[in-house]
């Protein structure tokens, strides 16, 4: 059992790395697409060797620090970013159980009963490997960044966590195998929660400092926001974790809202536990690409908000809107009761 | 025992890091040593399966509080330590109050029956299902007592935050 899950861990982490690679290329390739362009294509076919490229080039960029950088903060910064990107995948149900020689296994890390809880403590103290890179920098435009990406990072956090109370209101657990078990077939949150859904959405977008709330690392006005002073591999965990972060963040939001590995017709296929297990991860990554997609197209389609229109939507919009959200589920649920 | 080596270490690192905060010269590092107290402690709760109480205090103590610490020390800009050394006398003081602290602590803790929990892991009690009906049952007045009170401080926070008079 201890084997089993080293192994599934092991997987995990290895399918994050490889995704959040091969995002970049198709972040580029779809940004040469919106921009009428072709993308990276000269390293391999259609450029399929570009992220290992990119990688090399990385690996031996000059690595250079700062003098007046705080040197342990420095290298805690990213390398803490990295983890944190990491952590969440723990509690994310990858599929149904498959069966080895007459044993269940979860395809679950952790089937914590506060699966949910543990999703937010993660994101709660994401802005510390952020913070920390910015300010050990010891650079103007890298503490602006800094305070920018945790002010912002705080203020969705709340519209984020209300959010997903009502997910927990209707299913009654925090634990994020209940919570898909109960979104059988075509019965997916989604269809209850449509406000919480696009609360949820543009919450994942300003967590993820993704554009249009890319304001952190606005380079038009901060150079290069929080990792202004960074340079080869320590620059490239900042950006190798967003793009983790994506992924991940899909996977949140394919578990809370459009029914995990749940697909419609699922009991109709007659197909052994173990492909049965094959098709249903393939339905949640396919729920993910959608998600990772609807991620770049708005990158490459809208424009950034300015800083205190992104603080008005977050406080005055987002947060009013999600009580409301929760005060409605509470009554429906109510009435349906009685 | 697998979990008293987990026990022993978290709890080098909680006193460790808890001495840190005070000898640290920087107070950004004070700060972060106390996040890893913070930490330390919240494996102790999971130590005794309380998940729900483990959580729930990172997502306060790490997640919210300790950032605005943070926030605080950094655009305050408190890189170096800028205080004055302190008279000699304040020196003893502090000594003093801190030994008579730590007597009235000990004759306190000597009065209790010090026991081993011998399965620590069979407890319910922190689980959230239990801890949400012990508090919305047994103590459902203070609990609620208590809410309003959270909701008092926030509607103060707003007011002192705001910028035009009222």
């Amino acid at each position: 059992m201890l084997i089993f899950k080293i192994l599934l861990a092991s997987a995990v982490l290895v399918m994050s790395l490889v995704v959040a690679m091969y995002s970049t290329l198709i972040e580029r390739k779809m940004a040469g697409f919106f921009q009428d362009r072709f993308g990276p294509d000269r390293a391999g076919p259609w450029g399929l060797l570009q992220p290992l490229a990119d990688g090399i080039k990385l690996f031996f960029k000059e690595e250079f620090m700062p003098n007046t950088a705080d040197k342990l903060l420095y290298i805690l910064g990213p390398s803490l970013t990295m983890l944190i990107a990491c952590l969440t995948s723990a509690v994310i149900p990858w599929g149904p159980d498959i069966i080895i020689r007459g044993q269940a296994y979860s395809l679950q890390m952790a089937d914590v009963n506060i699966g949910i809880l543990y999703i937010f403590a993660i994101v709660s103290i994401g802005v510390y490997g952020i913070m920390i890179g910015g300010w050990a920098s010891n650079n103007k435009y890298a503490l602006l960044g800094a305070v920018r990406a945790s002010s912002q990072m705080i203020s969705y956090e709340l519209a984020m966590s209300l959010s997903i109370i009502t997910i927990v209101m209707m299913s009654g657990s925090l634990s994020m195998r209940d919570i898909v078990n109960q979104q059988q077939g075509f019965n997916w949150n989604i269809w209850y929660q449509p406000l919480g859904f696009i609360i949820f959405l543009i919450c994942a977008f300003a967590e993820t400092n993704r554009s249009p709330f890319d304001l952190p690392e606005c380079e038009t006005e901060l150079v290069g926001g929080y990792h202004t002073e960074y340079s080869s591999m320590k620059l490239g965990f900042y950006l190798f974790s967003e793009y983790i972060n994506m992924f991940i963040s899909g996977a949140v939001m394919a578990t809370l809202f459009l029914g995990g590995y749940h697909f419609p017709f699922i009991d109709k296929l007659g197909l052994s536990p173990n492909a049965f297990a094959f098709v249903s991860f393939l339905v949640l990554f396919a729920k993910i690409t959608f998600f990772g997609f609807i991620f770049m197209w708005v990158r490459w389609t809208l424009p950034r908000f300015r800083y205190d229109q992104l603080m008005r939507l977050g406080w005055k919009a987002l947060i009013p809107l999600a009580i409301l959200n929760v005060l409605i589920t509470g009554v429906v649920i109510l009435l349906n009761q009685k | 025992m697998f979990s008293n080596y987990i026990f022993y270490f978290l709890s080098a690192l909680a006193l460790y890091s808890a001495v840190m905060v005070l000898l640290s010269k920087k107070p950004i590092h004070s700060v972060l040593y106390l996040t890893l107290t913070f930490f330390a402690i919240g494996g102790h709760y999971i130590l005794l399966n309380a998940q729900f109480l483990a959580i729930v205090h990172i997502i306060v103590y790490a997640g919210a509080i300790m950032v605005l610490f943070l926030f605080t020390v950094m655009l305050l800009n408190l890189n170096k330590d800028e205080r004055s050394p302190k008279p000699i006398w304040v020196k003893a003081a502090a000594i003093i109050a801190g030994v008579m602290l730590g007597l009235v602590l000990i004759a306190v803790f000597r009065g209790y029956d010090l026991h081993l929990e011998q399965h620590p892991m069979e407890s319910q009690i922190g689980l959230v299902k239990e801890l949400g009906r012990v508090l919305y049952k047994d103590y459902m007045l203070p609990f609620e007592v208590s809410s309003i009170l959270f909701l008092t401080a926030m509607v103060g926070a707003v007011l002192l935050g705001k910028k035009e008079q009222l």
